[in-house]
């Protein structure tokens, strides 16, 4: 009788240990994966900076003598693709992270061109519109950088933190699953070359 | 699977590390112009000193200005970004700090802009100090006027924010302790006074009274404000720089 308590009496023990191990792990896994959305919101803001200063930049240019058209459809469709694609933060997985990547760097390379191009219009270099808005442009790619690299930060902790031990246990469980980052590719990771 | 990972890990300690200038560490004491160049004469660097450190007093807002000999092959953003995050310019709840730095050898400079000062000081309106002001001053190498004239100009500029010291304000407020000091001091005389010849009792505790706030800083506020001009100010310790600003050469 005495025996079967003191055994029954540390398998409660044990359990009771187990469930506040659980809830600590949960609620650390539960911090890193809320920083990690946040810092997604800024990713996002600051690509939607450059999305929103895009019009602007082709309203200028258009008022340029003849600009070469293909280089600003380009960069209206790059544009319209890339703001078709937005990520929810409770849906950071690799596939979306890298199809938001490639659409973003398919618009980063579009207006790469642009700005090239433009070189051949010192009329227009020269207007005080344009070389304010090439600033800004310069400045949201900046900014997309270093919120760029503070979520890849926040997601290689969370990612780490869920596949460490005992939390490797318990992640599945309560469904914190591996989020994506931004990876260096060729493409994307090239900002365009903002020459003045 | 492994394999990827220790691939990334190797990459990324390669790629940060292939071109990477190491950050020089804070001055002790803190100051706001760092000419490790020694592009400034010594006046012209304590004129500017004493400039930004009012500037800092009046608004709590920290200009700090950066000059090296060169950015040994690091990118002159991603370098001074870093710089301004890790030294942490700026007050941390109202991220107000702002970094112009200069390289020499590469005749490169940015200006860097707090989050909280993003609002007023546009990346525009940094380009165009940086290309109005900066660029034709150190051109001719009148680098003090360069810095002169583009802190009045981001002073100017920033104005508009509106921040104020909040640390200031509060020592400058009542002075609570000199008065508590005066009224220990009074009893204690009139306690003396009284009770004619008898010494200690209310005298004895009124003047441990009157030790004990001297000695737990009554004044504090009064103290730590009366340090001499220039040197130190409590240093950095904020950071939040999102990549605002812009940059330029000449």
């Amino acid at each position: 009788m005495k025996k079967g308590n003191i055994i029954l009496l540390s398998i409660l023990a044990v359990l009771v240990l187990l469930v506040f191990n659980a809830c600590g792990s949960y609620n650390n896994m539960n911090e890193k994966r809320t920083v990690t959305e946040g810092a997604w919101a800024k990713v996002q803001s600051a690509y939607q900076r450059r999305l929103d200063l895009i019009p602007n930049l082709v309203a200028t240019v258009k008022g340029a003598a003849n600009f070469e058209q293909k280089t600003l459809t380009d960069v209206i469709e790059a544009r319209a693709k890339a703001s078709s694609i937005q990520v929810d933060p409770d849906k950071l997985t690799p596939e979306n992270i890298k199809k938001f990547q490639g659409a973003q760097g398919e618009l980063s390379q579009a207006l790469g061109r642009l700005m090239v191009v433009s070189e051949q219009y010192p009329q227009l270099r020269a207007t005080q519109n344009f070389s304010e808005l090439q600033s800004q442009i310069e400045g949201t790619e900046n900014r997309i950088k270093v919120e760029r690299d503070n979520f890849n930060d926040a997601v290689t902790s969370y990612n780490v933190y869920i596949k460490n031990f005992p939390q490797v246990i318990y992640s599945g469980m309560f469904g914190f699953e591996k989020k994506g980052f931004f990876e260096a590719d060729a493409a994307a990771a090239k900002a365009p070359e903002v020459k003045f | 699977m492994k394999h990827k990972i220790l691939f990334i890990i190797g990459f990324c300690f390669f790629a940060s590390n292939l071109f990477a200038k190491d950050i020089p560490p804070i001055t002790n004491p803190p100051i706001f112009v760092n000419d490790y160049a020694n592009a400034l004469q010594a006046q012209e660097r304590a004129a500017l000193e004493q400039k930004l450190y009012d500037y800092f007093k009046q608004t709590s807002t920290q200009i700090v200005i950066v000059i090296e000999q060169s950015l040994e092959g690091d990118d002159a953003f991603g370098y001074s970004q870093k710089l301004a995050q890790s030294w942490g310019i700026g007050e941390k709840d109202k991220k107000n700090g702002l970094l112009i730095y200069v390289a020499l050898a590469e005749r490169k400079m940015r200006i860097q802009v707090g989050y909280g000062l993003e609002g007023a000081m546009t990346d525009a309106i940094s380009k165009r100090i940086i290309d109005g002001i900066l660029k034709p001053n150190f051109k001719e190498q009148n680098y003090y006027n360069g810095f002169n004239e583009a802190t009045d100009a981001i002073i100017k500029t920033i104005a508009g924010e509106g921040f104020t010291n909040d640390r200031k304000a509060k020592s400058k407020g009542f002075p609570w302790g000199l008065i508590m000091v005066v009224v220990i001091v009074l009893i204690s005389v009139f306690s003396k006074g009284g009770r004619g010849g008898r010494r200690g009792g209310g005298g004895g505790i009124a003047e441990a009274l009157l030790w004990g706030t001297l000695a737990s800083g009554g004044f504090s506020g009064r103290g730590s404000s009366g340090g001499s001009g220039e040197s130190g100010f409590g240093g950095f310790g904020g950071g939040g720089f999102g990549g605002g600003g812009a940059g330029g050469d000449w």
